[in-house]
């Protein structure tokens, strides 16, 4: 089969491919919209298991576990979710576990539902109150670099990180009533 | 009624590579030190309700070794969503007990939802965990041992033990990076990495 040029790929190939790359084999996610191309990427790969949550705090223990017992995983959730994982991430900081979330932002560009914009602006200042480093991307062409640099700094400084999925990048979810 | 520390002490009395064993914020990690030091111990002193997720997640990672997890009621009753992962999740190797003393231990004595109408046994049960238990008395200790050690699981159970008042125990040290290092060594037999 010809490979497909990167170029042609969606940015959610790109993640799916450099997780696989860098030996994770654990995905971990209370669902997002913005999420759902990679989630049935991972579900239909047989490298790597996926975890659905009943909350994103349980992401965070299950990973530190998940690494404690030698495997790579990362969470998937949205801006909101990071809100509720803010005791949580005690645990890779005081155990200086490795820890990697991917978060779909919301509350940001273009969004339509008032209710996200507390979380969805507040998600940068609570990961920085939480030591968690956050990457950014905005754009599709960001997507690839800024996984693979969120994930090495994560694991080979093993300290928390979050690369943020700009609601730009995902596209503003519009609702209009029937 | 039964108490604490001798019930966790009978349960790892000669133990071997297995269980691995973790043990959530507060008495059930001074029950577990009190037990006698172990390697293949990890004693949450904070991030109350991450014990359980913890113990799944080590579960999934280390399919071929028995995974413990002893956590008090008030830990369980802070994460009680993990019950429906671990139920999802059904990993054989997992097994729960839950010290129950119907109180806040650490912080007073302040009764938790099971002293009131809260059964942890029926919400693991609705939950999906099928094989579970509740014990009370001395005499279920063995069949508790052969149900937490050796029983296919997940598994869930329930001691309803004495909320007395223990002199604390403490694991051989509070920095999380010491403790977390000597686990991981000694889950993965290898340096950390």
């Amino acid at each position: 089969m010809r490979p497909v040029p990167a170029s042609e790929l969606p940015w959610q190939r790109e993640i799916f491919d450099v997780l696989r790359e860098q030996g994770f084999s654990l995905v971990a996610h209370v669902p997002d919209a913005g999420h759902a191309t990679l989630i049935e990427l991972c579900e239909a790969s047989e490298a790597l298991d996926v975890v659905g949550l009943t909350t994103e705090e349980e992401g965070v223990g299950l990973l530190c576990g998940a690494w404690a017992g030698g495997r790579k995983g990362v969470l998937l959730m949205q801006s909101s979710g990071v809100g509720n994982c803010v005791n949580a991430l005690a645990l890779p900081i005081i155990c200086r576990i490795p820890f990697l979330a991917i978060v779909a932002m919301r509350g940001e560009w273009g969004e339509f539902i008032p209710w996200q914009v507390p979380m969805g602006q507040g998600t940068p200042k609570v990961l920085e109150a939480m030591d968690v480093s956050s990457f950014r991307a905005d754009d599709e062409a960001d997507v690839g670099t800024a996984i693979h640099a969120a994930a090495q700094f994560a694991f080979n400084t093993r300290r928390s990180a979050a690369l943020l999925l700009s609601q730009k990048l995902i596209g503003a979810k519009q609702f209009e009533e029937a | 009624m039964l108490r604490r520390r001798a019930l966790v002490e009978a349960l790892l009395e000669n133990r071997s590579e297995n269980p691995l064993v973790i043990s959530s914020l507060g008495s059930s990690t001074w029950d577990l030190a009190a037990a006698g030091d172990n390697p293949r111990n990890f004693g949450f002193i904070g991030a109350m309700g991450q014990a359980g997720p913890f113990a799944l997640g080590l579960a999934l990672a280390q399919s071929s070794r028995r995974v413990l997890l002893v956590a008090g009621d008030g830990e369980l009753l802070m994460s009680l969503g993990v019950l429906a992962t671990v139920a999802n999740q059904a990993p054989a190797n997992l097994a729960i007990l839950a010290l129950d003393n119907e109180v806040y231990g650490e912080t007073g004595g302040q009764p938790t939802a099971t002293a009131g109408r809260t059964d942890l046994e029926l919400v693991a049960q609705g939950c999906g965990i099928e094989t579970t238990c509740t014990i009370r008395a001395e005499d279920e200790i063995e069949a508790l041992r052969s149900l937490l050690l050796e029983t296919g699981g997940p598994v869930f159970a329930v001691a309803k033990i004495d909320p007395e008042e223990l002199p604390l125990a403490f694991p051989p040290s509070f920095d999380g990076v010491t403790a977390m290092n000597r686990f991981r060594e000694a889950v993965l037999e290898r340096g950390a990495s």
